[in-house]
Formats: C-alpha cells, structure tokens, sequence
C-alpha cells in the first residue's frame, strides 16, 4: 500500500527529519519504500533518504510492503504530522 | 627513566596524571583477496556491532553532558552505521570480489562520500564528513587499532595532541582533563586559550609531545615553566607536589585581593576584566576577583555544533552572562569573530590562501546580514539584564564601523517597536587590532564609546607575521617600541575624547607589560580569569607616575629585549 503527502516544513526532509523518518521506519518489518522525482530509495536508509534532497512543496510517496504495512504507513503519516513535515 | 620535554608554558599550574593522546590512528587500507566469505563477513558484522555499542554510549554520554542538540549528530551516525544502503553492497561486495572487509567498507563508503560531496547543496556536503566519521569508526575495529575518544574519559587524564582544534576541546570532558601538551602553538593558540579558560596548565609547542609520550604514561605538565617530564621518577613527583603546593599558597595569598579594587602604589585605578568564551566561564571571573568581563568572545556560541544558534538560544546565553555580572559589572559582548583560525564548517566559505587577511569576522557579518542581525537582537533583548557592551571586531574603516552601528540601530528600533525592553546605555565600540584603525584612532575616537586592543592581532599585523607560523615566532614582539606607539595613540585618542580604552590581548595580562601599559594610561586590562589576582598584586606594588615614566622612555627605546629589560629592571626593584 502506499499514500502521497506534499512537504510543507521549509526546511524540506533534511537533518533530524530524515532522522525521525528513518528511525521509525526501522521499527517495522515491511519493506518501506520512498519516492521522490521519480526516484525510490529504501526508508530505512538515512543515505537513501537524504540523497532525494527533499525540498519544501515536494511530493513524495510512501509504500510499504509486507506484515505490517498498515500499521508503518499509519505510523509515518503520524511522525511527518506531528513534526510539521508534510500534510 | 624520566624524559623531559621543552614548551611554552601557556597556562598557569602543574597536573601530574595519565597521558591521553588524542591523535588519528593510522587507518591505511590495504586490499587483498581472501578465501573465506562467511569469516570475512561476521568479521565486518562484529565491527559494526562494536560500532553502534560505542556510538550508543557517546550519544547517551552526549546527551548528559552536552544536551541533546550536541547528541544528534551521534543519533545521525547510528543510522549511518545502521543503513542497510551501506552495510548490504559492503557485504555483496565482500561475497562477489573475495576481498577484506576494510577494503570493501572503503570503497563503498568512498562511493557514498563522493555522491554526497558532489551534491548541490551544502547540507549534504556536510554529510559526507559523517560518512567518513563512521567509515573511521568500523575500520577502526576492523584493523584493530583505537580512536580516542575523549567525551568517554573516566579518570584524570592530561591530553596529548600535535594541536587542539575548537571542535577537539568542544568535546573534552572537563572534569576529567587536568592538562594539555601539544606538539605545536604558542601562547596566542586556540589549544592555550582554551586551557587559561578552562583553568588547568598547559605546555604547547614541545615538538614532540606526540612522538614521546605513550597512553597511559604519568606526565608532569608544568604550566609556569614549560616543562613536561614523561614517567617521573617518584622523586621527581614528590618534588612537583611540593611544587604545586607552593603554586597554591601563592595563590591564596593572591585571593587576599579578591575584593580590593586595582589601584596602584599612588592611588590610580584601574579595572581588571576577565576574557571568556562561554556562560559557564563566569564562575571563573567571579573566583578571581574580575570586575567583570572585558570580552565575551560569542563564536564559541556557533563552533561544534552544524548549524546557526537560533535567536533564543543566543539570548540565553548572553543573559546568563549579564545576570552573572552582578552589581551592573561591565560585559563586553565581542560580535562574532568567525574565520582566520575559526572556521565554521556549515557556514561552508571557500578556502583562502590568507585567511588571516580575508573574509572574517566584521568582514563577514556585513556580508551575513540574517546572522548578523539574529546575533545583535540577542544581544539587543538581553541587554536591560546588565551592563552590556557591544564590541565590533576586525574594524578596519570607519565605514564598517558605521554600517555595523547602522544594523544595530535598525534593529533596536524593531525591538522597540515590538515592545521589547531595550536598555538605552548600551555602548557601541571597537576591537582595535588593524593598524589602520590604530593609526585613525583620532577619528575613530569622535564616533565609538570604547576601544579594545586586540593585541594578538594587532601585532601580526603590525609586524607582519603570521601567528600560527612557529618559524617567525620571534617577530611576535609585544614590547617593541612600534606596538607601544600605535597602543599610546589609541590611549591617548581615546582620552581626548573622553572616552575608555581597554586592551583585551594577551599583553594585557603579562607582567612584562602592565607596567608599561599602566604607564600608558591604559584603562581596562581584560586578560585570562586566572591572571587577575596575579596582576592585582602586580600593579599595587608600582606607582603610575614611575611607570609613566617608564613608558615614555620605552617609547624612544629601539628593540623589543631593549624596552623588556627596562621594564624587568624596573620591576625587580619592587
């Protein structure tokens, strides 16, 4: 499954962003992948991430793949919320 | 057998601890083929599980110790040493090329560094150094060698380095470090600046501290001397106790001073001032009598850490050092002097052939105005909690000065308008360290409230002579008649004007030349915490209308060692 969002933080996914991201997709099963510009990296890589270069009004997509999938995307809808990343 | 070593004794005291050196170890790769996959593999799977168990150590130490934005980046490196991106070709590789891990890890991470420091952004260029951090780290346990790691000391150690770095001492834990010995510096260098801050001893520029000295070997670093004796005989430690102790009575003798006021033989007053370069240093000046801080050198604020101190944060910072100057003592806040030695890697300038000479300190603020102006309404907010000064640093023209007291002006009228308090009897003045400016002091004198003399600098400049360059140390000539000339003219314009002059270089604090300097007129001596008392007892033992004298015959001397043996005579009599 997968869900789209648009960042709005204007410093885009950078530094502790991209921290927060990748830590809590680490505490999931599924594979989690990130997609930028037609770019997807693993989100459980804070290489991958940060190589995007997500920049403030970009749109992203977050799939995830497996067990627990639901629960991981619902988990990263919350943190890109609760951080003021992305609506 | 105990050996000795020769420095400059850059930092008052003596300690007599273990030796820590903090120096990179030699992590040359070399590549070879290797026959088992499965051995090679968990060889390079245990590296990077010692890894993340040490880095989640620091962070947690960090943490503790540093707050948590200095912990972050050590958060960072987790995921670094976690990331699957890494580890999985790493691993691939070792399979695929039947090669050693060491080599495998460096080519990848190598490809990971060149990717990033390509990148179009400077945030990324930055993440190529913690790629590299990391990388060092599991090669480091891959070869079997140690990277030290001073933030995890846990008993009294005496730091070994070819030299500090401001992002070496950021990280020292400062219970545990009771010395430094460096291979290179002198008296002017970040590594002995650091120490007078810190108040522990320090002998610099031994040349060999680091080829001599082993971890773990005792070390004696004798701070009034310049010594630093390796293995000690018991002898020889029982002689520097009783050394020490004698340092110590005369200091207590000295803290009989702590509450007098600075006056000379004749009944002149003076103010003695204390530099510092963080809140926490205030404790220092208040311990050795400081009748308040004569700089604040506020790039402290901005260094080890990678990115710009928020508004906030900064106006915290100041605060704590304005409340701590009780009674309205005097805090003179120097605006940030970043670049020459200072460098702060997010700012990301480009390299310059003479830093010295380029774009720093006020150079830079005119041109970083956001940073700037987030600086001086820090300042700005935090002034109605003291007496606060502000002091512009590396002045060449009276251009710049006004330019500078132009932004403040401006946003101090926005503060205003916003309704925060603003003190009304903030004062405006100038590092005097350019000879231009030295040289126009006169004219200078009509528009600022103050002047400091920053004699480190001013006396590269004057002579010419790069500080950091051991080879031209000799031209570092404080007593030379043409640095006394251009410190009278700033004296001498100051007080036309009727306005203060301060010196806050290393001069001010040097016995060797507060008599001269009182001579001169000088008004505030802003020196090292720890030199206060000691220069306290100095000038009530000389009269100002002798040392005027003095002065003037210095003036007309020819030499350096001409005008130092005059002023030695002259106090030897006292």
């Amino acid at each position: 499954m997968e869900k789209n969002y648009k960042v709005i933080a204007d410093t885009g996914i950078h530094a502790r962003p991209a921290t927060l991201l990748v830590q809590a997709a680490g505490k999931f099963e599924s594979d989690i992948n990130l997609e930028y510009n037609g770019r997807k990296v693993n989100l459980k890589s804070i290489m991958g991430v940060m190589s995007l270069g997500i920049g403030q009004g970009a749109e992203i997509t977050i799939s995830a793949e497996g067990s627990d999938a639901e629960a991981a995307i619902e988990a990263l809808t919350e943190t890109l919320k609760k951080e003021g990343l992305a609506e | 057998m105990t050996t000795m070593l020769n420095g400059i004794a850059a930092s008052n005291g003596i300690a007599i601890a273990k030796a820590y050196r903090l120096i990179e170890p030699d992590l040359t790769v070399t590549k070879h083929v290797i026959t088992d996959v499965d051995t090679e593999v968990n060889r390079f799977k245990a590296a990077i599980e010692k890894s993340v168990s040490e880095l989640q150590a620091i962070r947690d130490r960090a943490e503790v110790e540093l707050g948590a934005d200095k912990a972050a980046i050590f958060e960072a490196h987790l995921l670094v040493v976690n990331d699957p991106e890494l580890i999985g070709p790493i691993e691939e590789k070792i399979g695929a090329e039947k090669v050693n891990a060491e080599s495998a890890l460096k080519e990848v991470a190598d490809m990971f560094v060149t990717m990033f420091e390509s990148m179009d952004n400077e945030y990324m260029k930055e993440r190529a150094a913690d790629i590299r951090d990391v990388t060092k780290r599991v090669l480091a346990h891959l070869l079997g060698v140690q990277i030290p790691n001073p933030s995890m000391v846990t008993e009294e150690v005496i730091i070994v380095a070819e030299d500090l770095t401001p992002s070496d001492t950021a990280q020292l834990n400062r219970t545990y470090v009771k010395a430094f010995t460096t291979d290179i510096g002198g008296r002017t260098s970040h590594s002995a600046i650091m120490a007078r801050s810190m108040e522990i001893p320090a002998v610099v520029g031994t040349k060999q501290a680091t080829s001599s000295i082993q971890n773990g070997d005792i070390i004696i670093v004798d701070g009034l001397d310049g010594s630093v004796h390796i293995n000690p005989t018991p002898e020889l430690i029982a002689e520097y106790k009783q050394k020490a102790e004698a340092y110590e009575q005369q200091k207590a003798e000295w803290a009989k001073l702590l509450n007098e006021k600075t006056v000379s033989k004749d009944g002149h007053h003076v103010e003695l001032v204390a530099n510092i370069g963080t809140p926490n240093d205030i404790k220092g000046v208040i311990d050795n009598g400081g009748e308040g801080v004569g700089l604040y050198r506020t790039e402290f604020l901005y260094m080890g850490r990678d990115n710009f101190p928020t508004e906030d944060e900064q106006f915290e910072a100041y605060k704590a050092v304005l409340e701590g100057m009780t009674d309205g003592k005097p805090v003179v806040v120097r605006t940030l002097d970043i670049g020459g030695d200072k460098e702060l890697p997010y700012l990301n300038l480009p390299h310059e052939m003479n830093p010295f000479l380029g774009f720093r300190a006020i150079r830079l603020c005119l041109d970083h105005q956001e940073m700037f102006r987030t600086q001086l309404r820090a300042l700005l907010r935090a002034s109605s909690y003291g007496n606060l000064k502000i002091m512009f640093p590396m002045i060449a023209t009276l251009g710049e000065f006004r330019d500078a007291k132009a932004i403040l002006l401006e946003e101090k009228e926005k503060l205003v308008a916003e309704g925060v308090t603003v003190s009304d009897s903030i004062e405006v003045g100038i590092m005097v360290e350019i000879p231009s400016t030295a040289v126009m002091a006169d004219l200078f004198a009509t528009e600022v409230d103050f002047f400091s003399i920053g004699t480190n600098d001013l006396i590269q400049y004057t002579m010419a002579a790069d500080r950091m360059n051991e080879r031209i140390s000799y031209l570092y000539q404080p007593y030379n008649p043409a640095i006394l000339r251009l410190v009278k003219q700033v004296i001498d314009a100051a007080h036309k004007e009727g306005k203060w002059a301060g010196m806050c270089g290393e001069m001010a604090g040097d016995e060797n030349a507060i008599p001269l300097l009182l001579g001169l007129g000088l008004d505030e001596f802003s020196m090292s915490a720890t030199s206060i008392l000691k220069a306290r007892s100095l000038i009530s033992k000389l009269s100002k209308a002798d040392m005027e004298k003095l002065a003037e015959q210095a003036l007309q001397m020819k030499t350096n060692d001409e005008v130092l043996e005059a002023v030695q005579a002259a106090i030897s009599v006292k």
